[in-house]
């Protein structure tokens, strides 16, 4: 297994499933695509995030219906500072997406996808707990993982390994 | 699809029910699940868990750390299938690297992998059959479990912390009668299942105390992220080893059991079905066992053996940079998931092209599985709260990490 450098062009990715969903339903929610090691990435807007993942679930030739997972990678000091991650999986035509929403560091926040997969709660509360990036509309977004008087969120890169003492 | 995600709000005072804290030390939550009931008499008018009491950061360790030093941490994650997290660990790193892994030590990985599900499952079967009363179960399950814990100590010299797969394929070679041992095993278990059926499978306590409890609907499940045997009871026939194959899961031959009434009982009917396969599948990789190397022919990331390390300049060069530098990973991510006791566990791994992976996260199956749990058991009473709880094989270091 030798290593393919990565497709980026978002012509030539046009053909998968969730690339023409989403193109021929809310043309330009698609910054960027990314096809490296058979996983396809798909950068989208932020203001689109619910309503793409909404098109996806509902998907009749290829029902993205279970969310694996969601969580946060944080770029500091770059700006725009994070990238929330969606991992989408399609039960019946197995499979994968990856959905990325980069936000900058001045109050994090995008819409929540609970209401669309109830799966997400959970998951929207650790990334709440561990990176202070706030959901919107999500139905209880407390502490998780941290009790609920901690100060400053853990995964975040200028927040010390060790801990503050 | 509201009512699946209605807010808890939890306050006293209200006339006809009362609040009841369970855990975080109650022997039936599996560790330290803490679950607040809103009880009216016996029955559950609501539930939250309560999670977090087991969160040791691991994912924020992973980050400080070269990657081969992450294996041991994702053993400690699940403690119930270590080999199943160094497996997806190592799969996700080998898919950035690009690497190879002989034959060899992908039929040995399926072969340990399977052995970390009985030894799971056994486990799991033991102290759900305890919660709900069935004593003698948890004995016979444990003993079982010994056997498969000193195949364990026997291939990477620890009973539960394995660390045994390493980037790039195996740690060591098996010890040269591992194999007969592992057959022996085999050989001998299916009557062992025979054993825990007769004692449950058609006892009229355990199946009032199980069938139509905690029901919960496929299309429930699917929203609410559930994976593995808690899903499959529910009748969404989905195995990654089957659907998504990886390490060489798609030259075995075997059944992934499905149950539709989504109860107690069809979860534990899937799983007891699944020893059985997990059997097979062990047998299996015996039979096939390919010969050849255990690590893949990469020096710069794989440690040469010792021989070659005291013999050859270039060797012990490399295995010193190995050990003080560890070695760069090129920067990209990837999420790798395995089908693990409990349902998907996936690692998302990013790396920034230097020697330390920039981040890594575990979606943990459990986690999921637990918010499927006021589905279940809302309306129903407290005693099969225990029965939810067992049935949906709750490993709390998994979801807290």
């Amino acid at each position: 297994m030798s290593l393919k450098p990565a497709i980026t062009d978002l012509e030539q990715l046009k053909e998968h499933p969730a690339v023409a969903r989403l193109q021929a339903n809310i043309p330009g929610s698609i910054e960027a695509a990314k096809f490296e090691h058979d996983e396809m990435s798909l950068y989208i807007v932020r203001s689109s995030i619910r309503e793409a993942c909404a098109l996806l679930r509902d998907y009749p030739s290829c029902p993205f219906n279970f969310l694996s997972d969601v969580t946060c990678v944080d770029w500091y000091p770059a700006e725009p500072r994070f990238e929330v991650v969606y991992h989408l999986l399609s039960i019946r035509q197995k499979e994968r997406v990856r959905l990325k929403v980069r936000l900058g560091d001045d109050a994090p926040s995008l819409d929540s996808v609970t209401p669309i997969w109830p799966a997400a709660n959970f998951f929207e509360r650790e990334v709440f707990d561990l990176f202070g990036i706030r959901f919107l509309g999500h139905p209880y977004l407390r502490r998780i993982q941290m009790p609920a008087d901690w100060e400053g969120h853990p995964l975040r890169k200028d927040y010390p390994v060790e801990g503050y003492r | 699809m509201t009512q699946l995600t209605a807010t808890p709000v939890f306050d006293a005072g209200q006339d006809r029910t009362m609040i009841l804290n369970m855990g975080p030390q109650h022997p039936s939550t599996h560790g330290v699940l803490r679950v607040m009931l809103e009880i009216d008499g016996e029955t559950v008018v609501r539930i939250m868990p309560d999670i977090g009491y087991l969160h040791t950061g691991i994912e924020k360790t992973c980050e400080a750390k070269f990657y081969q030093q992450v294996v041991p941490l994702t053993d400690r994650i699940d403690y119930l299938c270590p080999l199943t997290n160094n497996l997806c660990y190592c799969l996700a790193v080998e898919k950035l690297l690009g690497l190879e892994i002989p034959p060899k030590a992908q039929w040995l990985r399926v072969l340990l992998n399977e052995l970390t599900r009985i030894n799971s499952h056994l486990v799991w079967l033991g102290t759900h059959a305890l919660d709900i009363g069935a004593m003698t179960v948890f004995l016979y399950c444990f003993r079982e479990r010994e056997d498969i814990l000193r195949l364990f100590e026997a291939v990477s010299g620890q009973r539960m912390m394995t660390s045994y797969f390493r980037i790039g394929g195996l740690a060591l070679e098996p010890p040269l009668d591992f194999l007969d041992r592992v057959r022996d095993f085999a050989r001998r278990f299916p009557a062992k299942v025979d054993e825990y059926e007769n004692l449950l499978t058609a006892n009229p306590i355990w199946l009032m105390r199980t069938k139509g409890v905690a029901r919960i609907t496929g299309e429930d499940a699917v929203a609410l992220g559930a994976s593995g045997p808690t899903l499959r009871a529910s009748g969404v026939d989905i195995d990654l080893r089957r659907d998504l194959p990886y390490s060489s899961y798609d030259k075995f031959n075997f059944e992934v059991p499905v149950a539709q009434e989504g109860d107690v009982f069809a979860r534990y009917l899937c799983r007891v079905r699944e020893l059985r396969e997990s059997n097979k599948i062990v047998e299996q990789a015996l039979a096939g066992m390919p010969e050849g190397p255990i690590k893949a022919e990469a020096p710069k990331v794989v440690l040469p053996n010792r021989e070659k390390m005291k013999t050859q300049m270039e060797a012990l060069i490399y295995h010193f940079k190995i050990i003080t530098e560890g070695f760069s990973v090129p920067a990209g991510e990837v999420y790798q998931a395995v089908e693990s006791p409990r349902g998907e566990m996936g690692y998302y791994v990013v790396s920034d092209g230097t020697a330390k992976p920039y981040r890594v996260h575990m979606r943990s199956a459990c986690l999921a599985n637990l918010q499927t749990l006021p589905v279940m058991c809302e309306g129903r009473l407290i005693a099969d709260v225990v029965a939810a709880i067992g049935s949906i094989d709750i490993v709390l270091g998994e979801i807290d990490r």
